[in-house]
């Protein structure tokens, strides 16, 4: 059991990058690639399993760590683990790309080599990004995601595929220009990439002030662009609306709200602390601003882009409240948000494959024809609108009860606004496509509903929003475990440890309640 | 230290002239309409063996031969070894490109060898007549193969604007070796960089390290002397660019950095500054030009006009960091920048039937295998992670970083930023889906043959061994740039140096 412990991350990293090889070799016949891509995932999915099955809840300090040196000069280290607070992204990575590659089974009718091989890249890239604790390793994954994603949007873009993908790419890549130049400069003050090693010397003082603050802002703007943070989202539509649906499920969140917490946080509490309350604010405007564009949007990607900016915007208030109930909250939120923006991507890109077309004014009344689509679309859109019972509801509770009660009321009131706003704009788009009068396309084109692999991929996401509503604490445990913001003040710590945990539980507690 | 003989020395040399003479001499006998392929394979055999002596050079002691002219050491085996590999994947590629019935296919290959041969002894010459002897062998052969396609009007254009500009560039070179000759009394690197200091006319010394300098700029195609590149490297046959566009400037680089750090390391302060500015303007006039370009030469000899410039911030870096640096780059980009040149070559062919970047619109649909390598050759000339270019760029800027440079480093790597803009807009249009038009004559599929396979896989696999494990290749660039090290203590920095990687409270802020 040690040596799998010991090499299981490594294992979760390789299997994806030997199904690219795979693929890559094997000849592009029929469906061959899809299914070599659909069991590698699934062989990886079982694996990360294993890491919840055997992670010790409440022991301090990473798990399942492998720390080998990778090159002498400069000392990179090949050093990966998980902790409470990364252990359950990579799981919902594992559970994302056998159903990504189910969401890509019948709109990827050309190439299908290419496709598969650099979709299970990206899947390598974002294991490695989750479990890297080296920055240069983690660096060179981050660098890495990039290129399978812009690729796949040119190729399999609808509309104008290069230039959104052109876009994305220089949206992320110009900002790690600057993180290079900081983690250089911390190698170059300290001699280790090690983030342990690292979070340990910046704690101590031993570097200058003023360098750390350009450093953590290096760090943040690079991360802001991923989540997106207003007002850096410009890539957010257009790529949302040009990527397959199995990419666009990935595009945007996690990588990026992952890296705030663990590496600008992380690494730089007292600078971020300087400069929470302008993220607060910013991640405010990001809910309403995205809310409200997306209550005038015409064509469902867009719409859905705009969505989830207001969404992860929720998750950065999270974040910068710098608390531990708020922490909790955004890390169950980040998985909130992976499982429903999974599901709505699946059944927006079921009904674009059916009609042809991602104009919301062209649908209306399918919800006779296509009852299935329209049922798991209406619970989809619940779960995302944080209806009690389903899982968003725990993670928004969350966040906007530690805003409220330790943060600022104004601003908990402010994004409290956002999440009515988000009750609009989605039930208003379940009505403009499944009620009223059918419209003509959807008279005039025959379509099927749910076809099995549809089913096979939307039944285990809506599976787990209702689980993940109603019995929050399998997760919240580990999690609030192995998160730590920095303490608010000095004297504040201590006293504020024993009721967070008791809130936390009461909600859940409340929850079980209710069923 | 004299008990090798002088001949081992330089045995590559020997070796490649050899390979061309004997080249020379099949072509002239060889009844007209028989196939010159052969002719290709024996150059490239030579070349192999040139690569396999100068690895055998390891196994001497480092020292000088023929009165101390030419130097054997880590150094100088690192960059032959680099130069034959770019000459090998350069011959492999013109065998299978190069049309079947050109008359002078003898010549080409004899030709491609006999810069090998200048390339190879500018890297092992520590005397400066030598030097200027050895530039001019590889300069002129290069000249003739810019102009090789005689027919078009471009190429005797390139050929005249090299071969100006750069017998300009020469008589640079030329006149600072005279002056600093008049000033110390010496052509010998080492017996220079030991009287430098005390010169009597120490305006003299500056003068020549300013000549000297703008001759290399110019080699090495530095801003603001950059200008013959782009037209050069339209008008030259793609296997030649792919040759030109890497040997010659990594021979320079490894001239120039044997100048600074060897020749003039007092005056660090002097030329620190001057490289500082160079790398600087070379990275940003090349990326902001390249961003304009259509035609797909122009747009990659801009880029290397750039990589010049990411090169040189390397030489911000302190000593041995720097050079260590340096030499690792100039191998991570040759890999790559050969590679795409093959590729572009068997997709345009010799005569360039599409020179523009919308040419290759859909190539991946069109040819999976070369639209792929096309991107993935891009991918490692924007520096992404896990492809030699990144760990080229990450050593540059490491020893920017450290040497203190932090805007350099800043400034590089924004620039890669924006570099990324004219390689990503290539790479996604080749991997855009093609539109169906009629009007489009659709190109036929490149034929892929097995010297140009062998070529892409040689390509391929540096970049990627340099990209994932680079130890080996980075491991012989520390002992190359200790070998260059002269043992003399006015190296006043490398102290400090390790100071600054092992403790956190070195005092020097860098901002």
């Amino acid at each position: 059991m040690d040596a799998i412990n010991h090499s299981i991350l490594t294992l979760i990293l390789l299997v994806p990058l030997a199904g690219a090889i795979l693929i890559a070799i094997l000849p592009d016949r029929g469906k061959l690639p899809n299914w070599i891509a659909l069991i590698t995932s699934l062989v990886t999915f079982a694996l990360t399993l294993h890491l919840p099955a055997h992670f010790v809840a409440g022991r301090p300090g990473f798990q399942f760590q492998v720390n080998i040196p990778w090159i002498q000069n400069p000392a990179i280290f090949y050093h990966v683990g998980v902790d409470g607070l990364s252990m359950w992204l990579v799981v919902l990575a594992g559970i994302l790309a056998p159903i990504g590659v189910l969401a890509s089974w019948n709109p990827i009718k050309e190439r299908r080599k290419i496709y598969y091989s650099l979709f299970m890249v990206q899947q390598t890239s974002m294991f490695g990004v989750f479990i890297a604790l080296d920055l240069m390793l983690y660096y060179g994954f981050w660098e890495l995601s990039l290129v399978p994603m812009a690729v796949l949007i040119a190729m399999y873009g609808r509309k104008d595929g290069p230039k959104a993908a052109l876009r994305f790419f220089l949206y992320t890549f110009i900002p790690s220009a600057p993180l290079l130049v900081a983690i250089l400069w911390l190698y170059a003050r300290t001699g280790t990439f090690n983030f342990i090693a690292l979070q340990s010397l910046i704690a101590n003082g031993s570097l200058p002030a003023i360098a750390l603050s350009w450093c953590s802002l290096a760090f943040l703007v690079a991360f802001a662009v991923k989540v997106p943070i207003f007002p850096l989202h410009g890539w957010l539509a257009s790529a949302y609306s040009e990527a397959p649906v199995a990419l666009a499920m990935v595009i945007a969140g996690k990588l990026g709200l992952y890296s705030l917490l663990r590496f600008q946080v992380g690494l730089f509490p007292v600078q971020a602390r300087a400069i929470a309350p302008l993220l607060i604010a910013l991640a405010v405007i990001g809910i309403l601003y995205g809310a409200c564009m997306a209550l005038v949007q015409r064509d469902f990607w867009r719409l859905i882009a705009f969505a989830a900016l207001s969404l992860f915007s929720m998750i950065v208030l999270a974040i910068y409240g710098l608390t531990l109930t708020g922490w909790t909250g955004a890390v169950y939120q980040i998985l909130n948000d992976g499982v429903v923006e999974g599901a709505i991507f699946l059944l927006l890109g079921a009904l674009e494959n059916r009609y042809a077309t991602s104009a919301i004014g062209e649908y209306g009344g399918l919800a006779a024809k296509l009852p299935r689509t329209a049922s798991f679309f209406v619970i989809t859109a619940l779960a995302m609108v944080g209806l009690p019972m389903l899982n968003s509801f725990v993670g928004e509770f969350l966040i906007l009860s530690s805003t409220f009660t330790e943060v600022n009321r104004g601003w908990a009131v402010a994004a409290t606004l956002g999440v009515i706003l988000s009750a609009a704009y989605m039930l208003w788009l379940v009505q403009r496509l499944f009620y009223g009068q059918p419209s003509t396309m959807a008279g005039r084109v025959a379509a099927r509903d749910l076809r099995f692999h549809e089913l096979a991929a939307l039944v285990p996401l809506a599976v787990l929003m209702l689980v993940m509503g109603l019995a929050p604490t399998l997760w919240l445990r580990t999690i609030q475990a192995g998160v730590h913001p920095p303490a608010q003040k000095e004297s504040a710590v201590l006293p504020q440890t024993v009721p967070l945990h008791a809130s936390v539980l009461a909600v859940s507690s409340r929850e079980e309640g209710q069923r | 230290m004299t008990t090798v003989p002088s001949v081992y020395r330089i045995l590559p040399e020997v070796i490649l002239t050899l390979t061309g003479v004997i080249i020379m001499l099949a072509e002239a006998s060889l009844p007209p309409r028989r196939s010159r392929t052969v002719l290709g394979w024996v150059a490239a055999a030579g070349t192999t063996l040139a690569l396999w002596a100068s690895l055998w050079q390891f196994s001497l002691p480092p020292g000088t031969g023929y009165f101390g002219t030419v130097e054997t050491n880590s150094f100088t085996i690192f960059f032959h070894v680099l130069i034959c590999g770019i000459v090998l994947v350069a011959l492999l590629l013109s065998i299978d490109t190069l049309p079947k019935d050109s008359h002078h296919q003898g010549e080409f290959y004899a030709l491609i060898v006999f810069g090998a041969v200048g390339m190879c002894l500018l890297t092992s010459a520590v005397e400066l007549l030598l030097v200027f002897v050895a530039l001019e062998i590889s300069s002129i052969s290069t000249y003739v193969l810019a102009g090789y396609r005689k027919h078009t009007g471009r190429g005797p254009e390139a050929a005249i604007k090299y071969f100006l500009l750069g017998s300009f560039a020469t008589a640079f070179l030329l006149y600072g070796i005279a002056l600093i000759f008049g000033a110390t009394g010496t052509t010998s690197i080492y017996k220079i960089a030991h009287l430098a200091a005390t010169a009597p006319n120490h305006l003299f010394v500056l003068a020549a390290l300013a000549m000297m300098l703008v001759g290399i700029f110019f080699k090495v195609s530095a801003a603001p002397f950059h200008v013959w590149t782009p037209d050069v490297y339209e008008g030259a046959p793609s296997p030649v660019v792919a040759l030109m566009s890497t040997a010659p400037k990594v021979a320079a680089f490894a001239f120039l950095l044997r100048i600074v750090y060897e020749m003039f390391p007092m005056l660090h302060s002097t030329w620190a500054p001057l490289l500082w500015i160079v790398a600087v303007v070379s990275m940003t006039v090349g990326n902001l030009a390249a961003l304009r370009q259509r035609d797909v030469k122009r747009m990659l000899a801009y880029s290397s006009i750039a990589h010049a410039g990411y090169l040189l911030a390397a030489f911000a870096g302190i000593g041995a960091i720097g050079i260590a640096a340096a030499s690792f780059y100039t191998a991570a980009y040759a890999a790559m920048n050969v590679g795409i040149f093959a590729v572009v070559t068997l997709v345009g062919g010799y005569n360039e039937e599409l020179p523009m970047i919308d040419n290759y619109r859909g190539l991946i649909y069109r040819s999976p295998l070369l639209g792929s390598l096309l991107i993935f050759f891009l991918i490692s000339l924007t520096g992404i992670p896990f492809t030699s270019g990144f760990f080229g760029k990450f050593y540059a800027f490491t020893a920017a970083v450290q040497g203190g440079a932090v805007i350099l480093a800043l400034i590089g790597l924004l620039n890669s930023g924006l570099a990324a803009g004219y390689y990503l807009r290539f790479a996604l249009v080749a991997a855009q889906r093609p539109q169906p038009n009629p009007d489009e004559v659709v190109p036929p599929k490149p034929q892929i043959g097995v010297a140009v396979g062998a070529a892409l896989l040689l390509a391929v696999a540096s970049t990627l061994i340099m990209g994932i494990i680079p130890n080996t290749v980075l491991r012989v660039a520390q002992s190359a740039s200790n070998d260059l090290q002269p043992p003399m203590p006015q190296m006043q920095i490398s102290a400090p140096v390790s100071a600054a990687v092992h403790m956190p409270q070195s005092p020097a802020p860098p901002r």
